[in-house]
Order: structure tokens, then sequence, then C-alpha cells
């Protein structure tokens, strides 16, 4: 298999990582575009025989850095917390939306490696050398982020609870 | 009982993600045995972790979009095609920051937008012109193909060929001589059973005009995919398909045209 059907065959799960990175649909497939479009500009750093995926998701994860140092999005999510935290939800179940939302309130750092070790199911090793980082920051990273989201579950979780006692 | 093992927050981490092996996750399963807050935490991460998988995984299976396929396949031309996909985005960023009215066509710009620009926006008058055209829309019909292609190539000045596009349910109507700014211009026209209508407009270019890549403009309402290849500047142009289906089509086009 060559370079290109490779490619091909790891966009679905670049565009679900960019899905759950970015949130919006079109701006995930803006990203997956980049990322193949730079990842044939940088083939010749790609070393043949090392895992393509992984440094896939570097390049993805540097186009990506770099968008949003370009843009300076603030995170006006900010502002949507206490609806979230409020609007009642079905059980404990978190609704794909919410989710959504509550993953848009992590740092992007903390997004990243989240994702990668969830979705991609990533070993930490790999997350670390994927975004550059040292595994110890992986790991803080991940526990910062899980703990943030669990907290978001709860605050879902009791404003339930209090519709239904009310 | 033994010593209590050391358990770190990676280790529950590693925990929740199902990464120890054996011996360690008997260790960390009886120091959270007696921790129930822990325990109920850890619980939490794992259904974070499926939560997360449920809402994400669907994108799996989601049909990949055609240019992102072209972009990841690579071949020169398969690459300038998906170029288009930025195109249209800048084009929009262009149109709401400079007001891209038909005036500024005009305008001489920066090299590569001119080359083609001026040709996107004759091709645009001219759908405009004749796809509307009920009795009259082709001076020769698709039935008389060989003729008109020999026929046009021959005025234009350049091998002009005739793409199919039958994958995308449009056929060929027929096609026409327009007057150009610098010469002759084949016009061909084609559509779809319902009667959606595009026109295909081929100029020569003159010797030394350079490649350029795929460019999107809009007119009116008239939809532009514009490009120059060798000795042809080829501009497709519809009001009655939208973006991604003239996208589609170009992409065809852009295609069967190599040499």
């Amino acid at each position: 298999m060559n370079e290109a059907e490779r490619l091909v065959e790891l966009i679905p799960r670049l565009r679900r990582y960019a899905r759950a990175l970015v949130g919006d649909r079109a701006a995930a497939d803006d990203l997956v575009q980049d990322t193949l479009e730079r990842a044939w500009a940088k083939l010749h750093l790609y070393r043949r025989g090392t895992d393509l995926r992984a440094w896939l998701f570097t390049v993805m994860h540097n186009v990506h850095v770099n968008k949003v140092r370009a843009t300076r999005v603030t995170d006006t999510l900010e502002e949507e917390l206490p609806e979230l935290a409020q609007r009642a939800s079905q059980g404990d179940a978190l609704l794909v939306r919410d989710l959504d939302r509550a993953i848009a309130h992590l740092p992007s750092e903390q997004r990243a490696v989240l994702l990668l070790v969830t979705l991609e199911e990533m070993s930490y090793e790999e997350v670390a050398r994927a975004l550059g980082i040292p595994i110890g920051t992986v790991m803080s990273r991940l526990s910062r982020a899980r703990e943030k989201l669990r907290m978001l579950m709860l605050g879902q979780g009791a404003a339930a609870k209090l519709k239904v006692v009310k | 009982m033994s010593a209590e093992p050391t358990v770190t927050e990676a280790d529950l981490q590693a925990y929740a993600d199902g990464r120890l092996g054996v011996e360690r996750r008997a260790e960390v399963e009886s120091w959270l045995a007696g921790r129930p807050e822990d325990a109920e935490r850890v619980a939490a991460y794992r259904r974070l972790g499926e939560a997360l998988r449920a809402a994400y995984d669907p994108v799996l299976a989601e049909t990949v979009p055609q240019h992102l396929e072209s972009t990841a396949t690579r071949r020169p031309r398969a690459r300038r095609i998906a170029a288009v996909a930025g195109w249209i985005t800048l084009g929009a960023v262009l149109g709401a920051l400079a007001g891209w009215e038909a005036r500024d066509w005009r305008r001489p710009a920066e090299p590569p937008l001119a080359e083609g620009a001026v040709m996107a926006r004759r091709a645009a008058i001219a759908h405009a012109t004749y796809s509307p055209e009920v009795r009259h829309p082709v001076e020769v019909g698709a039935d008389q193909e060989e003729h008109l292609v020999a026929w046009l190539s021959k005025r234009v000045g350049a091998r002009v060929r005739v793409p199919k596009l039958d994958a995308a349910g449009m056929a060929l109507v027929g096609g026409r001589l327009l007057p150009g700014e610098s010469g002759p211009v084949a016009l061909f026209m084609y559509q779809t059973a319902a009667g959606r209508r595009l026109t295909l407009y081929i100029r020569a270019e003159a010797k030394g005009n350079r490649e350029t890549a795929f460019r999107y403009a809009r007119e009116n309402n008239v939809s532009v995919f514009y490009w120059i290849e060798r000795d042809c500047g080829y501009a497709i142009s519809s009001a009655d398909l939208s973006k991604d289906e003239l996208l589609h089509i170009a992409t065809l086009v852009y295609k069967q045209l190599e040499p």
C-alpha cells in the first residue's frame, strides 16, 4: 500500500478526531484538508516504516495550533457554561451536543490529550511523541481534562435532580 | 494483609484506560476498594470515555468528502482540484471583505488572479445569455458532435475536446462559437434530465500563459470554476447547480481533459 492509499484510509480517523477537537463539521473538515496538504508537503520528513498515523496526528496538531494562534479565537463558549450546567439532561447520560460543548470548555491542549487517548486509543508514549510533550505532561493534562469534564457532568446531574425535586 | 501499594494519579488514569498489567491492576483495585470516592471518580472517567466514543465514532462511518480524498491521493492534478475547496473559502472571504463585485473583475489584479478572471466573467455572461434559451441554446446539437468538435477546434485554434459528464447526470446539448477578448471561443452546453444546465467555456491561451490552479468565482447568480491548462483556458459555469455539484463536475472535466 502506498502513502496515498494509507492516507485515504486514515481520513475517517482524522475526521473523527478533528470533529471532536473543533466541534464544527465544516471547520473540522477544513482542518483535515489542511492537514493532508501539509502532510504531502512535509512527506519527506516522514520516515518510512514508522507509524504514519502518529505522524499525521502530529501534523494535524501543528496545523491546528497554528490556526488557533492565527485566529486567536477567545473561548466564547465560556458564557454558555451556566446554561450547560442548569439544563436538565436525561438521567446521567450526556447528550452529544452537551458533550461537544463540555469538551469545548477544556483548554485545547487538554482536549488534544484526552481525545488522542480516548478516541485514537494511543498509548501515553505515542501521545507524548505526537504532541511533543513529556509523558508527565500527558498524564497531568489527561487527569485535569477528565476531572473538569466529570465536574461538568456532575453539575448536570445535580441540575437534573433539582428539577425532579421541584 | 501486606502493606498497601502506592497508587498515583497516573495509575488511576491508566486504570481507567484499561492499560495496567494484571498485577498492577489488582493492586489498584484493592486500593480503590477502600476509597469509594476515588472508585466513583475513576468509574466516571470510564463512562466519559464511552460517551466520547459513542458521540464521535459515528464520524468514522460517514462518507468522506471527495475533496479530502483528492487531497490525500495527491497526484498533482488531484491536488490542484482539492485546492478549490480553499478557494471557495477564500472567495467568500474576499467577497465579504472587498465587496468583490462585478466591476472588480476589470481591475488589474495580481497576476495569478487576473489571468483567468476575465475569462471567468465572460464565461458567466455567456452562461447567463444562452442557458435560458429554450429553442436555440446551441448552434450545433449533440447529434453532430464530431462535426461540432472539428469545427470549434478549427475556429478556436486549439484541439478542443468534449468531456463526457454522464457520471454526473449531465448530457451534452451541443455547442456554439462565441467572440472572446482575443479570438473565437467554444461554448458547450450540458443539461440534466430535469433541465438544469451548465456551460463549458474553452478558449485558446497565448503561449506562455502559465497554468493556474482551480479557481472559483461568482458572477451574480452564476458560479464559475476556471483554470488554465496547457494551451487552453477552461471555465465551467452554472446558475442551476450548487458549488459542490459544480466542483464535482469540474473535477470530472479536469480529469478527462488530461492529455
